[in-house]
This record gives C-alpha cells, sequence and structure tokens, in this order.
C-alpha cells in the first residue's frame, strides 16, 4: 500500500473492492468490462473471495440480493445493454433495502449499440433505472485512481444508507492504464455486523428481506422512509470539483472521460484569450445543483458536453433556473468529443471573450 | 406421556391466507415439521417466491428473503455462497420456478448449489386468477388457454423434475403428491431427504410437490383432489426419480 502501480481502470476497480473488504462477485461476461470479472476470477481464491460466473446478468443480481441480504460485501459489474438487465434486480434490491456496488462501464447503446465509450446510460441510472420510487447513489469517476478511490467509498456508502450504489464509468476508463495508489485496505471480518441480515436467526427474532408491502399504507410509509434516506443522500453525498471558474464567461459541465477533454479544450481556448472554467460532476446522484446555481450569476452561459445526445444537460438546465443559456455539445454512439470540437462550440454559442 | 404431534416451532401462529382446499398449508407445515425434526430452525435461510406462497416469510418463523418473480435460485445461490454452513431453500410454484425462472433452476440445479427447493406444482397460475401454466395438463382449461390446452399451440405440460435428473449437478430429485395422508407421509419423506441431502453436502436437491388449486380449478376441494388424482399422476409419475441413495 502507498506504492503506484500502473493498472487498468477496469482491473483496478475490481482491485479497489477487494481492499474495501468486498469478497463476492456475481457476474455476467460483457464488452467492455470483462477485465473486472477475470482479476476478480484470479485473485480472489487468494483472499477466500467468492467469484461466480452467473448464467445471465438478471441470475447475477439476483445472487447479489441473496448475498447482500446475507450481510455481505458484494458487487457486481456489467455494461449497458447488461445493466438493463439487471434493472429488475436492482430496483428489488432499493426495495429491500440492499447494500451493494454496482459497476456499468457503459457502452454506446440503444439496443446492442457499440462497444465504444459512450455516457448514454445517464438517465438509466440517475432518473428511470427501473419501476418504482427509488434512486441509486451514482459516481462518476474520470481518471483511474478515482475509480479506486470511489470504488471503496461506494461500499461504504451502500452500507451506510442500505441502498445500491453505481458507479458509471465509460469505456475508456475501464480500459485506459494510469499509475494508481490503494491508500487504505479494511479487513472484511472487522466490517460492523449487519444486525438486519438473514444470516439464521440464532437468539433473535427472525430478519425478513422483502420488497413487498401489500398494504397500501404500508407501502407509502416505506416510499417515504426511502425518500428520507434519498433526501440525506442529497445532504451529504454531494461529490464535484470545479476548474478554473475565476473569471470566466463560459463554464462548461461535463463528468467522467468528457470532463478530463474539457480541461484539454479549456486550456486550448486559453491560449486563444477565452475564457472557460468547468464544474464536473462526480456523484451524478446527488446532482451538485447548487454550485451550477451559485456560478450562473457570474457567467454568460453554460455548456454541457456528454457523449450522449443530451441527458445530463437536463440537470444543468433544473440547477440554472434560467438564469441563463445552457447549450449543449455531445457526441453519441461511441464517438469521442476532441478538445477542438468543444473549443469550436464555444465559440459558437458567443461565451468566450476575446 | 410423549407428545408425539403438535404445531410447529417453524410457523408462526399467523393464519394461512389460502383458499379452501389449497394444499399450500400442508406443504408449508411439512417443511416447518422437517424442520423442527432436523433440528435446524436457527441456520435456515428461505425464500419466498412470487406467487400464491409470496407471504411465505409470513408463516415461517425463521429467517426469509423475499425473491422477484423466478429468480429464487439465484438468491439462493448468492445466500449459500456467503453461509455455507447454513441451510438454504426455495419456496416455489410451477410459473415462478417452470416458467420465468426456468433459466435459474436449470444452472443452480447444474451447478450442483447445496441447496433445496420445494417446487409446488398445481397446473395453474394460482394469484394471477388462473392463467395456462407450463405444467397445465393437455386439454385443461383455463383463462388464457380456455378451450383446453392445445399440444399445437401451447406445448406440452413441462416436466422440471425429469429435466434436471439429467443434470450432473442435481443429488435428489422427487415427485411427491399430498391428496391423501399416505402421499402427505411420502411427501414430508422426500422432503426430509432433500434437506439431508444439502446437509450432507452433496449437490443440488428439489422435491415437486402436485397440488391441487380448487379456486382456479373450478372445483371444491375434495374433487380437487379427485381431479389431481385422477389426471396429474399420469402425466407427473410419483416417486424418487433420481437419489444418490446416501442419504435418507
Amino acid at each position: 500500500m502507498g506504492d503506484k502501480v500502473l493498472m487498468k481502470g477496469n482491473e483496478a476497480i475490481a482491485e479497489a473492492a477487494i481492499k474495501a473488504g468486498c469478497r463476492y462477485f456475481f457476474g455476467y461476461p460483457i464488452t467492455p468490462q470483462s477485465e473486472l470479472p477475470a482479476y476478480l476470477a484470479r485473485k480472489f481464491p487468494e483472499v477466500g473471495g467468492v467469484f461466480l460466473q452467473a448464467e445471465s446478468e438478471v441470475a447475477a443480481i439476483n445472487m447479489v440480493y441473496g448475498a447482500a441480504g446475507a450481510g455481505a460485501r458484494v458487487l457486481t459489474s456489467s455494461s449497458s445493454p447488461g445493466v438493463s438487465l439487471k434493472a429488475e434486480g436492482i430496483s428489488y434490491m432499493a426495495g429491500a433495502e440492499l447494500p451493494a456496488v454496482i459497476i456499468n462501464i457503459m457502452r454506446g447503446g440503444p439496443g446492442l449499440g457499440s462497444i465504444q465509450p459512450s455516457q448514454s446510460d445517464y438517465f438509466q441510472a440517475t432518473k428511470g433505472m427501473a419501476h418504482g420510487d427509488f434512486r441509486l447513489c451514482v459516481l462518476a469517476p474520470s481518471s483511474v485512481q478515482e475509480a479506486v478511490d470511489l470504488t471503496m467509498e461506494a461500499f461504504e456508502i451502500a452500507d451506510r444508507y442500505r441502498n445500491p450504489v453505481m458507479i458509471v464509468g465509460d469505456g475508456m476508463i475501464g480500459q485506459m492504464m494510469e499509475p494508481v495508489e490503494f491508500k487504505k485496505e479494511v479487513d472484511p471480518e472487522k466490517l460492523p455486523q449487519k444486525e438486519w441480515a438473514t444470516d439464521g436467526a440464532k437468539g433473535r427474532e427472525k430478519n425478513v428481506i422483502t420488497s413487498l408491502f401489500l398494504d397500501p399504507a404500508d407501502l407509502e410509509k416505506h416510499n417515504w422512509k426511502l425518500k428520507g434516506k434519498y433526501d440525506r443522500m442529497e445532504e451529504n453525498e454531494v461529490r464535484y470539483e470545479t476548474y478554473n471558474l475565476d473569471d470566466v464567461d463560459t463554464v462548461i459541465v461535463a463528468y467522467g472521460t468528457t470532463a478530463r477533454i474539457a480541461i484539454s479544450a479549456i486550456e486550448l481556448a486559453a491560449e486563444e484569450g477565452i475564457k472557460v472554467g468547468l464544474i464536473r460532476p462526480i456523484s451524478l446522484y446527488p446532482f451538485p445543483y447548487d454550485i451550477i446555481k451559485k456560478t450562473a450569476a457570474d457567467v454568460k452561459n453554460f455548456l454541457a458536453v456528454e457523449m450522449s445526445t443530451g441527458q445530463m444537460v437536463e440537470d444543468v438546465r433544473l440547477a440554472v433556473e434560467g438564469q441563463k443559456p445552457v447549450y449543449f455539445y455531445g457526441r453519441p454512439g461511441g464517438m469521442v468529443p476532441s478538445p477542438e470540437e468543444i473549443v469550436e462550440k464555444v465559440k459558437k454559442i458567443g461565451g468566450g471573450s476575446r | 406421556m410423549k407428545l408425539i404431534a403438535g404445531y410447529p416451532d417453524s410457523l408462526t401462529d399467523k393464519p394461512f391466507h389460502y383458499c379452501p382446499g389449497c394444499t399450500h398449508g400442508i406443504i408449508h407445515r411439512l417443511v416447518a415439521e422437517v424442520i423442527d425434526e432436523l433440528e435446524i430452525k436457527e441456520e435456515t435461510i428461505g425464500i419466498a417466491p412470487v406467487g400464491c406462497s409470496v407471504l411465505a416469510y409470513e408463516y415461517f418463523d425463521f429467517d426469509m428473503q423475499e425473491a422477484a418473480h423466478g429468480r429464487a435460485p439465484a438468491i439462493a445461490t448468492g445466500i449459500k455462497r456467503v453461509h455455507p454452513d447454513k441451510v438454504v431453500f426455495t419456496y416455489q410454484g410451477d410459473g415462478d420456478l417452470a416458467s420465468i425462472g426456468t433459466a435459474e433452476i436449470v444452472h443452480a440445479a447444474n451447478r450442483g448449489e447445496k441447496i433445496t427447493t420445494i417446487f409446488v406444482n398445481n397446473a395453474i397460475y394460482g394469484m394471477t386468477g388462473g392463467q395456462m401454466a407450463p405444467t397445465s395438463l393437455l386439454e385443461q382449461k383455463t383463462t388464457t388457454s380456455p378451450f383446453g390446452r392445445d399440444k399445437n399451440k401451447e406445448g406440452y405440460p413441462i416436466k422440471m423434475s425429469e429435466m434436471l435428473t439429467e443434470l450432473d449437478g442435481s443429488s435428489y430429485i422427487a415427485r411427491v403428491s399430498v391428496h391423501d395422508p399416505k402421499h402427505i407421509r411420502q411427501a414430508k419423506r422426500a422432503i426430509k431427504k432433500a434437506f439431508n441431502t444439502q446437509i450432507n453436502g452433496e449437490g443440488f436437491a428439489m422435491v415437486e410437490v402436485l397440488s391441487t388449486c380448487p379456486t382456479n380449478w373450478g372445483l371444491n376441494p375434495l374433487a380437487a383432489i379427485e381431479w389431481l388424482k385422477e389426471n396429474m399422476i399420469s402425466t407427473y409419475p410419483l416417486g424418487d426419480l433420481k437419489s444418490s441413495g446416501e442419504v435418507d
């Protein structure tokens, strides 16, 4: 620990799960996240972990449900089409208040789409994962190091709220290699006991894990209880980073890999005397509305940049509340925007002053 | 004086919600008695399905998880992998296990998961109001096969137990019925054997229990028992279909 090692994003996330004290993985193969399960299949035996390749994503997420309900720290990973299949199980987990970490290394869609990097699952992850009134905590790293740190934190957040947490990366985060450091190591034996878990009712009343509340008054109560958790998340789990916000005309809002490209664009623009800053949401839910709203007073306009046809831009508009124009630039389908394209767009919306 | 019968410890005192003449209550009781006799109540985690027995977790007095439709064997797999020393069982109906959950049961059995499955087959969807099940008999009338199940349109009654015997991972597969006291006793023996198969660390064990649905069959409870005896057993023969012979 403490030493920097060069790792591929997918493998680094897997190692971060081990370091977070996770010893259970259930998943189904899909590109571009395949290195993650392969890493755990190799490494888990060394630390007494259980790796199981399920017959489908549907089965995998329900194995996660069972293991989480049995009190374990548990991980699954997939990519966009696979996450759609897991959606049913994720809804049940939110309803039954089960903690787990779900990795989505997003690829282009809809349907089978492509296997290239994309950010087209923003709506799914933050708004409409599946049926029912629930939220996931959604974290979006923009470097391999941040993917490691957020994965470790995700397990803590999941346990804190008894709610699934999703890490969304695009194929780029999963595939690129960067030096990383694992800052701590959690001993799974020393994790606090989960009193609500189903691990055999010895010397206590039975525990039941369920998302069924037949009496509407009970379900309403349960829904408000869940809402209370999401409110606490909105209070405590907002994460973002700002870059170059002083005295700028345009603020780019971008997350994940796109935010790194945006920084290159900002530097490129600066060479031409165009003043651009960046707000990078790290938590997509809860979304950092406040900092965007606050910034609106001091800038001419906002530009949301995404690898999609425009999803997060809706949250940027909600945050700005009409104070300033909000523009969008996106490359969907597995295409990646270039810094030059972004600078062109900044010029076009007229926010940058020379 | 020795107590030879009583209310099982492993059942709560909540009255069953099942229809008059439905055999779920008998099967719940058999499972509870077996768990009591094996003294594993504090070691057992059950998984309830979606279907008429969705509320099984209110009746069994030990740790329970409620599954999404058909997914109980996957959930059982997750629990058992975390707690290999505990006893894990699923309780599933025919829509749950033989239709929407076919993949999950087949692969749990094929992996030789050391879990026990109680598969209640009453040849119809009960909770949703009497639709055709994959186990419905040929010519059986249901709300979605109003002219009778036609093999040319809806295929054949699926024989899950026979299918699962073919998998190397399954250790004990039996089909029983609960239409009379003699068969109820046989059913209990099979259920006990299925739990012992798991406790002994062998592979997957399943007991298919032929059951009645008077409400959706449109019969009174006695006529339903007769209908099961006369019609179901010829399609679904009873007995141990696969047994390692190592446990009773």
